[in-house]
């Protein structure tokens, strides 16, 4: 493989830059994905997160049984601002000072 | 060179200086200051290191908008901002990082009477500090913000100075040259109990070791607490619970950091495209989330949405990527908690920031470190001293703490 692979592609975060953040002694999916920005795009990581996965078992750097994926942020999938606000119970037509 | 920035097995010496508590950008800013000052001509180094329980940007370091603004209601805040904002200039070739930092401007928005009149006030008070602040009318706004629907607002303000970071990077470039220059970093190691010594304190571990310090800092921020009652130090400060989101990115459209006054909301776009977003959510318990559980919530996504779309239409269409939620330190007078704790004065706080530490990190870790490292004063720090609480009342003076 050459150094422009390419592990998450919504942030283009590539393998040089995932062996990069191992270099530098990290070795969890969170502190990876902080490191890099990988798994924060628009697929939320459904793409990237289990190749790294497989590459932090496959350098002895986690056990499979302790592996787990990052936080799941809300939404499952991207939604509209507009969609949203019709499901608002608040008023925000109410100014306070 | 890649430098070790997330081990859990990186030896501590069992002496130090000054052990840091936590690997947010208090602890680290310091950090990476006091190596910088420490061992000048003819100075003995201070051995510094730095014990963070989780990973690298796993608080509130990690969850912030990443804001930067010299629009404070108060002068010596104004001031402190002026610094850090400065700072931030350079700081990207200093720490050899891209910060993602942009200056776009704070554009703040009264749609209220009492709005208008804060923003007066501000303005006033930030031509007397030397903050270039200007007074706008709505139609002024809008030609900032295009986008805009400003039927509601009656005067706004702008600081072109102002703008925004991308707060990750911003803790790596820290820890990185933090290393560099030979402050051990320690991560996914928890404090578990802190011994006081005839001098210093006796750190002791989960691990099992003992770190020996001669002054300790409490750089743990909403999490503070629980260190603070192991030595009897009582403080008011108390961790809240704050939501954000972000969009999908899209190419620039939005130059400044936008702030409603009257909801709370702010949004800006980030050097990565996305809309980052917040708002103050009405009717809540006062926010206290003593547990620090960190869940996002529907109702955030629904207010925050309502309110955006009705002040910027066009997002009706754009599309949330991720929300998430983040701790306030919260301090009753809105000012930050620093310097010796009451009766251990050489565990030293710095907490309280109540939801600004971020922007205000590169002017404290200087001034701070000037504080531990020289013995120079800052007159902020006689401001900040935890020690004001047991006099009793405090007035709080800052009304400009957003989110």
């Amino acid at each position: 493989m050459t150094a422009r692979t390419f592990v998450c592609r919504c942030e283009d975060v590539t393998l040089t830059e995932i062996e990069r953040a191992i270099a530098a002694g990290l070795s969890d999916v969170e502190e990876i994905k902080r490191y890099t920005g990988l798994g924060t795009g628009p697929c939320q990581g459904k793409e990237c997160l289990s190749a790294l996965g497989r590459l932090l078992v496959a350098r002895n750097l986690i056990a499979p049984a302790a592996l787990r994926p990052f936080t799941a942020r809300p939404p499952v999938e991207p939604v509209t601002f507009g969609a949203l606000a019709a499901g608002a119970t608040d008023h925000p037509e109410d100014p306070s000072p | 060179m890649t430098v070790a920035m997330g081990r859990a097995d990186t030896p501590l010496p069992a002496d130090v200086d000054v052990a840091v508590i936590g690997g947010g950008i208090m602890g680290l800013g310091l950090a990476y200051h006091l190596a910088l000052l420490s061992g000048g001509k003819g100075k003995q180094p201070l051995s510094v290191a730095v014990i963070e329980r989780s990973y690298l940007v796993s608080g509130a370091s990690g969850r912030n908008g990443g804001g930067v603004r010299m629009q404070w209601g108060d002068a010596g805040n104004v001031r402190l901002m002026m610094d850090s904002i400065e700072l931030c200039k350079d700081l990207a070739q200093q720490l050899g990082i891209n910060l993602w930092f942009r200056q776009g401007g704070y554009l703040f928005l009264a749609r209220t009477e009492a709005g208008e009149r804060r923003l007066e006030r501000n303005v006033q008070l930030h031509g007397e500090v030397g903050a270039p602040t200007r007074l706008l009318t709505a139609a002024e706004a809008q030609a900032i913000v295009p986008q805009l629907d400003v039927a509601e607002v009656r005067l706004a303000t702008f600081n072109p100075e102002d703008g925004v970071v991308f707060p990750w990077a911003f803790v790596w470039g820290y820890a990185a040259k933090a290393v560099e220059r030979g402050v051990v970093l320690r991560t996914h190691t928890s404090v578990v109990r802190v011994e006081p010594l005839a001098q210093g304190f006796a750190l002791h571990l989960h691990t099992g070791e003992v770190v020996r310090a001669r002054r300790v800092v409490n750089a743990t921020g909403a999490w503070s607490g629980a260190l603070n009652h192991q030595l009897g130090i009582d403080l008011p400060n108390r961790p809240h619970r704050h939501e954000i989101l972000s969009s999908e990115p899209l190419k620039p459209f939005l130059d400044p950091l936008v702030v409603d006054l009257s909801s709370g909301l702010y949004f800006s776009q980030s050097t990565r495209g996305e809309l980052v977003t917040g708002i103050s959510l009405p009717d809540a318990p006062d926010g206290s989330d003593e547990s620090l559980t960190l869940h996002s919530s529907l109702r955030f996504l629904t207010h925050l949405s309502a309110t955006l779309t009705r002040l910027m239409p066009i997002t009706a269409a754009m599309k949330v990527l991720r929300q998430w939620v983040g701790p306030y330190d919260v301090s009753p007078d809105g000012d930050a908690i620093v310097g010796p704790s009451p009766g251990h004065p050489d565990f030293i706080q710095v907490c309280g920031f109540t939801g600004h530490g971020f922007m205000m990190a590169p002017a404290v870790g200087r001034l701070l470190a000037r504080w531990l490292a020289l013995g120079e004063a800052h007159p902020m720090l006689a401001r900040w001293s935890p020690g004001r609480f047991a006099a009793g009342g405090v007035a709080r003076r800052e009304d400009m703490i957003i989110g």
